[in-house]
Parts: structure tokens; sequence; C-alpha cells
């Protein structure tokens, strides 16, 4: 089998040995209603209400969507419109802690007895993916087919980023026991955790955990990004190719991140939902680089702080990897459920974009060997035919393009806007 | 606290720029251009240095009188004045030689919008329209200080007496950067191993010669690697036939590429009028190269139906 391009990054993993520390209680927390893929929720306090930790605090009618829970306990200070970092408005709930943390009474361990009571059950969890997209868990583990694989994404392919290693390392028999569940419900038979060479550590533990389950595999992977992409992954374990258009459900594959399975096994046996988030601080300008657990919603700046971050060489900050990750607009932005990292860079170097010299890395750093530089001559004589015929759909935004590009051709930029014109470009057609 | 910038991902780049690409080709060049000055003397090195200085002015002002971004720093004008010389003959008189550079920078590559929109590799180019003109003045040949004590001589590919030895050390007459064949493989081996070139073009154009000639000679390895390593084969096959703007993109398209230029060489030096044909066939198949790309567009993982296909 051919493996797909992509490109050797530099690791800098060097939080995969700090364990998840918790964060000291923030002063307050910001819970925006749309940090999930699909229907922004609906606050369901008033001002000045009282909440305990887990208590449900926006929802939605529309099953497109995942609940939101106060991740602290203490009073609705405020009811606000937050912009969001693609630029949408959503409200926001601002909850001022008393310090307490008292659990909300309400809480219950779930229990089920089908699939469908299961995935009520998660529904009421807020559980989304936690590695980046935000699915709601309970319409990920609602496939409309058969499913002959369930893979467990711990490739972390990205730079810097360990939250899903320190999960695998902390929690391999909550891990495990959430894959068992999840393939017990789905009649799933096979599971392979895919996981990058570079974290040893981490496919050890697990490994060893595995040892007695034959239908649980542990799926080495090269340290080549983007391993971690959900395409990528599902090629080099199980063969099978995602045609354009289609769901790896569509192909009898169900991939899941691996702190997501974390969080609902503990879920399933603890009943408290999503209100907390494990992420790695790292970056030039963190003095105290750290492994840490927030409570959702807690402002950048007090993670920043805690991690002695130098606020004046600070020039970007980013949410995620230093590939895919996206510059937050200011230190007051909340973290979110969606959110493995955050990253504080200082100002670099500003490098000049030159011609293209036909080099060809781009086409050659693809994963999915498409041409960036064509869709982006294509995208420049705004091409809506050409872009289409040269697949631009299928591009994920990984960046491998630009980040070999000799020239600084900002050339996965250039696709994300071509996605938007044709997005445009059909909707003014209709 | 001041504002933070924002910036659309990826947030980190690779640190190869094209200005070292070009400066990496260059220095790959170096033995090449060390062996020139070791058989030809030091006027190799003043050619040498002539068109470089020559070719950055000409691009220089062109970028001003065209009132765009200067790019002399990128380093690709040094390039391929430093290319051209080693495809001229010692003797050649200067000013012919700052004819060449002009005709390769303003003619070829900037009146085309310059660094990667010329259709034709510039030093080849000039260097044909320089052999078409100055016919005389580009054959004549020096023979290497290192040899006998002659003062004209014949290339080997006209000669066809040169001891395979000479023609590895590059102990013979010819243009000043092609007759050492030993520093031409080991500065394209540099580039290679550098992952500056693909392999894939210069040892499919070195190999259809090869394949091409033996075949032709009814099996003679001595004629195969005579032919090999006499003229501007290495030259052309790793620093020419590699220019990344003006031969495909992919590594199929290379392939075609180089055996089209492989089996041109052949065709030129065997039947042709020239005794040389590396230089033709190399400009033959920079004009087929849009073509070659339009035929060889990958096909993207995960495409359904008629992928890449044709404009």
């Amino acid at each position: 089998m051919r493996r797909l391009h992509g490109v050797r990054l530099p690791h800098a993993k060097q939080t995969s040995d700090m364990a998840f520390v918790p964060l000291p209680l923030p002063q307050k927390v910001v819970l925006p209603m749309a940090m999930h893929m699909g229907v922004p929720c609906t606050p369901t306090v008033k001002l000045k209400q009282q909440v305990t930790v887990g208590e449900c605090i926006g929802t939605s009618d529309a099953p497109f969507s995942a609940d939101i829970h106060a991740s602290v306990s203490g009073t609705v200070t405020a009811l606000t419109d937050y912009r969001m970092m693609n630029g949408t408005v959503c409200k926001a709930v601002e909850i001022t802690p008393d310090g307490e943390q008292t659990p909300c009474a309400d809480l219950t361990v779930p229990t089920y007895t089908n699939r469908t009571e299961f995935l009520a059950a998660l529904r009421r969890s807020g559980g989304v993916g936690m590695g980046g997209a935000g699915l709601p868990t309970h319409i990920k583990l609602d496939p409309k087919s058969k499913i002959d694989y369930l893979l467990i994404n711990a490739a972390e392919c990205e730079p810097y980023i360990t939250a899903d290693d320190r999960t695998m390392q902390e929690k391999p028999l909550t891990i495990l026991k959430g894959i068992r569940r999840i393939m017990e419900v789905l009649e799933i038979p096979e599971c392979f955790i895919g996981v990058e060479e570079n974290k040893p550590d981490a496919m050890k533990i697990l490994r060893d955990a595995a040892e007695k389950d034959p239908q649980i595999t542990l799926a080495p992977l090269p340290p080549i990004y983007p391993q971690g992409a959900e395409k990528v992954l599902i090629y080099h374990i199980t063969g099978r190719v995602v045609e354009e258009g289609k769901l790896p459900a569509d192909h009898g594959v169900i991939v899941m991140n691996v702190s997501s399975i974390a969080f609902l096994e503990e879920y399933f046996t603890t009943g408290m939902p999503m209100v907390m988030r494990g992420l790695t601080v790292d970056g030039d300008c963190i003095g105290k680089r750290c492994s840490l657990t927030v409570p959702v919603g807690t402002p950048v700046r007090e993670v920043l702080q805690y991690a002695e971050c130098d606020f004046e060489k600070l020039d970007r900050l980013i949410s995620g990897g230093p590939m895919m990750g996206q510059c937050l607009p200011d230190a007051d932005y909340p973290v979110t459920k969606t959110m493995n990292a955050i990253l504080a860079l200082s100002a670099k170097q500003q490098r000049r974009t030159t011609a293209c010299i036909r080099c060809g890395r781009c086409i050659s750093a693809c994963p999915h060997r498409l041409m960036p530089t064509e869709l982006e001559k294509a995208y420049q004589r705004r091409d809506a035919a050409r872009l289409d015929e040269l697949k631009l759909q299928l591009c994920m935004l990984c960046g491998c393009c630009s980040y070999v590009c000799p020239a600084n051709r900002p050339l996965a930029e250039s696709n994300s806007l071509a996605k938007l014109f044709v997005r445009q470009q059909k909707e003014a057609a209709k | 606290m001041k504002a933070l910038n924002i910036s659309p991902s990826p947030h980190i780049r690779d640190d190869l720029t094209t200005q070292k690409i070009m400066l990496l080709v260059i220095a790959s060049l170096a033995p090449a251009a060390i062996a020139g000055v070791i058989h030809f003397g030091l006027r190799a090195l003043l050619l040498m240095v002539f068109c470089m200085v020559i070719s950055v002015a000409c691009e220089g002002l062109c970028r001003i009188l065209m009132k765009r971004e200067q790019t002399i720093r990128d380093g690709s004008a040094a390039l391929t004045g430093l290319l051209l010389a080693m495809n001229l003959p010692v003797s050649l008189p200067l000013w012919e030689a700052a004819l060449g550079c002009f005709i390769a920078i303003v003619a070829v590559k900037q009146l085309f919008g310059g660094l990667g929109q010329n259709f034709a590799n510039p030093a080849i180019a000039a260097r044909i329209i320089l052999m078409l003109s100055l016919t005389s003045d580009m054959t004549h040949w020096t023979a290497p200080r290192t040899a006998a004590d002659a003062v004209s001589s014949a290339t080997p590919l006209v000669s066809g007496t040169a001891s395979l030895q000479s023609l590895f050390w590059g102990n013979t007459a010819g243009c000043l950067g092609e007759t050492c064949a030993a520093a031409l493989i080991f500065g394209g081996m540099f580039l290679i191993f550098m992952g500056i070139v693909s392999p894939v073009t210069p040892f499919s154009f070195i190999g259809t010669v090869a394949v091409c000639t033996l075949i032709y000679s009814g099996g003679d390895l001595q004629t195969m690697f005579y032919q090999l390593f006499a003229g501007g084969l290495m030259l052309g096959a790793f620093f020419m036939a590699t220019d990344y703007v003006t031969t495909p993109v992919t590594a199929w398209g290379k392939l075609i590429f180089g055996i089209g230029c492989g089996l041109l060489t052949f065709l030129i030096r065997m039947f042709g009028n020239y005794p040389e044909g590396v230089s033709f066939s190399i400009l033959l198949m920079n004009i087929l190269t849009p073509y070659i790309d339009r035929f060889t567009m990958t096909k993207p993982f995960g495409a359904v139906g008629k992928a890449g296909g044709r404009t």
C-alpha cells in the first residue's frame, strides 16, 4: 500500500512527560453557546441565577447540537453576545465562581439498555469531538450503515500538542473501557488505535493494557504530518479510501479522538457532562509550559498568567497546533471544548512572498495529491469550474503546501478563500 | 499588553527559501567551476564572474525599468550567468558573453515576466542563439592547459579520440564547465542528496542516452561511456534539465521529460548535423513542458470520476 504524502515537522512535544495539573479556579468563565459543530444552543439560565457544576445552561431542540453545562458553581453574571473565532456571533453565559465547585444535584450515572437510550444519554452529556472539529458525539455514534472498524485517532500529529498523549498515559484503562463500551453498543467487531511513533510511552502503556483484548489493536503510524487527518488515518490503517462527499461511516469506519473516548467513559461512570478540558500550554512566550485541566470557558488570559507568559513578547495566540490552529483575537477568549492547545508565539521575521518557481514541492507534500500551485492560479482567475476540476473540495487545509513552499506563497490560505468563493458562487446561482 | 496579530494557518514554515535553493545550486556547480579553472586557466574564472555580474546587472536594470519588485537577491540571475558561462568556450570574447547574458536575462526571462514565467531555460536559449549567430567563436575550442600543448582543438564528440579517463576528469577540449564529468556528477549527486532536484530527470535523461547508444553501437560499453562523459550531457542532465521553471512538475512528467531529452540528444548526436544535441533537446522539451504537465496531472486521493483532466 502506498503511503500518502505529508511533511516531517519538528515535533516540539516538550510537555509529553508533564502530567495534567488542574488550573486554580478562574475569576469568571464565559461559556459560548456554539462550541460544537451544528446548531448553537440557547441559554436556559437567567441573570443572577445560581448554578452548580454540570448543570445544563444551554440547550437546543435541534438534534445536531450539543448541550452546554456550567463548568463552575456560582452566579450567572452576564448573558452577552459573543463573537467566535470564525466571525459568527452567538450568545454566551458568564459565570462568576463561588469557589465551592458544588456538583449539580440532578446528575445521575446514565444507564441504558439499547442503542437509542445510549445515544439519548450521550445527547445530554454535551460531548463533542475533542480533536478540533467538535462534531457532537451522539451524531458521530449514530451511523446509518454497518460499521466494520472503530478507529481511535491518537495520532496527534501537530507539533507541540500533547493533550491526547497525556490522556493516554494517564487514563489507559478508561480509554479501553470506553472503546469496549462503544464496540458493544454499536456492534463493531474491530478497533484500531492509531498512534504516531513519536509517543513511545503512551504506545507502551496502551499496548500493555490492550494485550488481552484481541479485538483492539494498536496501530503505530510514522510521524509524518498530517497522520491524524481523518481520511489519512483511515487509509493508512484500513486501506479504505473515503471518497469525496462521503463520510467515513459510508465506508464502514468511525473515527473518534482518544480524549473524546476518555470523556465518554468518564461520563458513563460518573454522570458528569463535558465541563473540563485538558490542554497543552506551550510556545516561546510561555515561561512554564504545562499540561492543564481547566474548566471550559476559562479565559485564555488566566491560563497564560498561570503559565507565566511573557505578554510583552507575545505576538500571536494560537488555539490548536501551529499547522491548523486558529489565531485568537485577544487573550480574553474562553477555552472551548475543542481547544486542545494554547500556543503563545513571539513575532517572527516576516518573509516575502516571491514568484512560484514551479518546484513542485507543494504537489509532493499534499496528502490528497492535489496540485496547490494550479489551484492557486485557478483561484486568482476566479475560475470555479477549474477549481472543481482540480478537486478543491478534497483539500482539508492541512497546510503542508504552504509549509514547504520556498517562495512563501500562501497556498493553503488561497484554498480556504477559494472554498468560500465557490460556495458564494453556488449560492448566487440558486 | 499590545494588540495581537492574526494570521491564517499554517503558522510555521519550512526554512528552505528560493534564495537558498539558488545558492545551493550555485554551490553544487562549484566543483565543476573549479575544474574549469584548473583545466582552462584564470580566463575561465574571469568569464564566469563576468557573466554572473552582467546577468545580475541585466536583471536589476530590467526590474527597475519595468517598475517591478527587485529580484536580484533571489540568486536566480547569478545562477543563470554561471550556467551560461559554463556553457561557453573559454576563449569567447567578453562582449559576446555579455550579449549572451542579455539574451538570457532580458529576452528569455524578464520579457516573459521574470522568474517562474519563462518558457525556456535562459542559459540554454542564450547558448543556442550565440551558437547559431556567432558560430565560429562559439566553436573555437581551447585545449586544456593540462593536456598536450595544442592551442586549439576539436571537442571529443567531433574527434572521437579522447580517453575515457581524460573525459571523466575533464582533461579535454569543450565548454569551460562541461568537460569534467566527475565534478558534475559530484555536484549533481549533492543536489539530489539535499533534496533540491529530483533524481528522476537526470537519471532518465542519462539512462536513455546510455541505453540508446548501447543498442546503436551493438553493445559496446566503451562507446556508451564515451557518449555519456563527452560533451554537455552531465551538465545538461544534472543542472539544466532539472531547472524547476521550465520542466514538468510531477514525477511522471519529469520521467517523460528526461526520456525525451535523452532520445533527442541521441538522435541529434548520431544522425544530426551538429556534433552535440544536449542543449537543443532540452530546449525542445522545455517547449513541450506545458503539454507534458497537462497530461501528467495527479489523480487526487479520494477523487471520484474524472479528476485533474484537461483544461
